[in-house]
């Protein structure tokens, strides 16, 4: 518990649960301690995240070198875990700008307490999800051919391929995701400059504070910046995970020719960020003792947003099996057989399971404010979502148009290696994100503060 | 407190301003080498085992390209000639010239000319001389004016863009048959006008002939 802010229950104010947080007080709980250090609990957690991250680097120098025959792909499931990784990757990613945008645009105060780190954790998921179709190209090195560059060939990329669109939504979506994100912290690094006591410290949070003086006229212009960008933010959220969408709804495979595609993956996208944040909140609010900051009622209401998403979520599900028999294609409805018979009908009932059964839970208030409920609930949806992304790829090139080609994937070594590392990789950035930057939008919070009359 | 210095706000300009330029230079930067000499050898003129002067053989003897580049009608590749070729008027003229040692010493010794290649184009494009100039493309169009060149020199980039522009609009290009050998010849005034006409009669097609499988097979 931090010692600034001491959280009383029940919460003394609706987003704030200490009695009294006034602006020093907040912006010392969230600051202070970065300039101390996080003692031995974060070196630990560090050092378990290392082998991880040396893991992958392993595992991508063996794939370059061997090239992706390692994984369980073969010619008929040309996709893998690779393919998943980035759909699930990149869906994780998806919640923290949406967090930030649209909970911005839609004046859902709440969101100061969150928006800093989800945002941090769209950067990492992003960048590693922008990763995953690099690896998974035959020959990596001519990844930048999907670039369109002036060159001596006169060519331009094949604008008509899915992979040409996912370029862009993954290139303007990371450029974005950096920016909003710095944006969003420019006044927060200034106090970092004006608090830290040492030299070093003083001068890199002064550069990329860019000079902030915090007059009316600085935060008059940053606000502006910041909904405009939220604005543009938002369409974009949706434009990138529609198109992850149609990677899949733009070929001819049964089961994946489907226009609910775009749509079905921006929830799926939402839902598995959201779990993810609720993870990240958890961990933050334990590790950083921000129990004054992020209170029961913040998960409360991202649960709410979980339990939403899973309704939709099963709807989705259920248009796909009701088209697909009501569609009358034979393929179609060989592919909703195999989904629930065929060889990964295991993994698609631990899907449905993980994403449309458990969740109901959450009809419950005292499960969507009880920690030890919801993290196991939020990592059962992100272990849903996963499966779901895996199962897409797999059930449809499984049982395509040409029975010869019906083959099963088997994982190896490597594919588990590319499902687990990462997440190592990811918990090494986001720790080190935590001990250079606040966790906590401190403007924001002691804005929130004010309102709250808290301050 | 003053932690920076008044040049800090240049600094701190000219770094955000870097950070948009330097993507843009670095690609302009690099497209610039790809197509320059350096990399397409274009205008390298290569020194030979024997200074033969396409210069003095071509426009002063007014020898014919296919005297020499036998096959170039018939095949992909336009031949170079053999040794003997050299020796139907150097076994009569210019017979002790130093300069021809090694022409005869290749016929004594039934060995080859190693000439330096001047063209090259990479293992993975087919190109084939005998279609292009039975469609009226002339051998200066590409090869540029050799009458005049005393040593041999590529005159064209041979990128795959050079390739294309004219696979893209072939009409600019094409000359009468008659006039697909003639070394000195010029394209008249009304040259778009009788290039769609040439091209017609050629029977060329634009539709399929930037297909990758026409360079690449």
């Amino acid at each position: 518990m931090s010692e600034v802010l001491a959280a009383k229950a029940p919460p003394a104010h609706r987003w704030i649960s200490s009695e009294r947080a006034d602006d020093l007080a907040i912006t010392q709980a969230v600051a202070d301690p970065l300039f101390t250090g996080f003692g031995k609990r974060w070196w630990l957690a560090l050092l378990v995240t290392l082998p991880f991250v040396l893991w992958l680097f392993i595992a991508v120098v063996w794939l370059f070198y061997r090239g992706i025959g390692i994984w369980g792909v073969n010619s008929t499931i040309v996709w893998g875990v690779a393919i998943a990784n980035y759909v699930w990757w990149i869906g994780i990613g998806n919640a923290g700008t949406l967090i930030s945008a649209m909970l911005l645009l839609t004046r859902q105060r709440w969101r100061a307490s969150i928006n800093r780190f989800a945002e941090a954790m769209t950067l990492f998921a992003v960048a590693i999800a922008g990763l995953m179709p690099i690896i998974h190209l035959g020959r990596p090195l001519y990844a930048y051919w999907l670039a369109p560059y002036p060159n001596t060939m006169a060519l331009w990329p094949q604008w008509r391929s899915a992979l040409v669109w996912d370029f862009w939504a993954i290139v303007s979506y990371l450029l974005f995701s950096i920016l909003f994100w710095y944006v969003s912290l420019i006044p927060d690094l200034a106090t970092m400059r004006d608090r830290t006591p040492h030299r070093a410290g003083q001068l890199l949070y002064g550069a990329f504070a860019l000079g902030w003086r915090g007059s009316a006229r600085e935060w008059t212009r940053l606000k502006i910046l910041h909904t405009t960008m939220a604005a543009l933010g938002v369409p974009l959220v949706c434009s990138v995970h529609s198109i992850v969408g149609l990677d899949f709804a733009a070929s001819l495979m049964p089961g994946w020719q489907e226009s609910i595609f775009p749509p079905y993956f921006v929830v799926g996208a939402m839902y598995s960020g959201f779990a993810m944040v609720v993870v990240l909140a958890a961990t933050i609010r334990w590790g950083l003792s921000l129990q004054a900051i992020i209170t029961s009622r913040h998960f409360d209401v991202m649960a709410r947003i979980l339990l939403m998403a899973s309704i939709v979520m099963f709807y989705s599900y259920a248009t796909e099996w009701f088209m697909g028999w009501y569609g009358g294609e034979h393929a179609e409805r060989e592919v909703v057989r195999f989904e629930f018979t065929g060889t990964y009908a295991p993994l698609y009932w631990a899907l449905l399971a993980c994403n449309c059964l458990i969740p109901q839970l959450l009809w419950w208030p005292f499960a969507r404010r009880s920690l030890l409920m919801l993290i196991p609930i939020a990592i059962a949806i992100n272990i849903g979502m996963w499966l779901e992304r895996i199962l897409i790829v797999w059930n449809t090139l499984s049982r395509g148009y040409m029975p010869s080609l019906w083959r099963a994937f088997h994982f190896t070594f490597w594919d588990w290696s590319f499902l687990i590392a990462p997440l190592g990789l990811f918990a090494f950035l986001f720790l080190v994100f935590m001990r250079l930057v606040p966790s906590v939008s401190m403007f924001d919070m002691r804005k929130l503060a004010h309102e709250e009359a808290a301050a | 407190m003053q932690l920076f210095r008044p040049g800090a706000n240049t600094i701190a300009t000219l770094a955000i301003a870097a950070i948009g330029a330097a993507p843009v230079l670095a690609v302009g930067l690099s497209y610039e080498v790809m197509r320059s000499p350096y990399v397409t050898n274009q205008n390298i003129t290569r020194n030979q085992p024997v200074p033969f002067s396409h210069e003095h053989h071509v426009s002063g003897l007014g020898l014919d390209c296919r005297y020499c580049h036998t096959s170039v009608e018939k095949a992909r590749f336009a031949g170079m000639p053999p040794t003997e070729t050299c020796m139907t008027c150097h076994s009569q003229i210019w017979t002790n010239a130093q300069m021809l040692a090694p022409v005869r010493e290749s016929l004594a010794r039934s060995k080859p000319m190693a000439w330096t290649r001047v063209h090259r184009l990479p293992d993975y494009v087919y190109f084939d001389h005998s279609v292009h100039v039975a469609k009226g493309v002339g051998c200066t169009t590409c090869h540029g004016d050799v009458g005049q060149m005393r040593l041999m020199r590529q005159a064209a980039p041979l990128t795959m863009q050079w390739c294309l522009d004219c696979h893209r609009n072939p009409a600019p290009y094409l000359r009468p048959r008659e006039a697909v050998f003639d070394p000195k010849w010029r394209p008249p005034k009304d040259r778009a006008e009788i290039g769609a006409k040439l091209a017609a009669g050629y029977h060329i097609k634009t539709d399929h002939l930037t297909d990758c499988t026409i360079c690449h097979r």
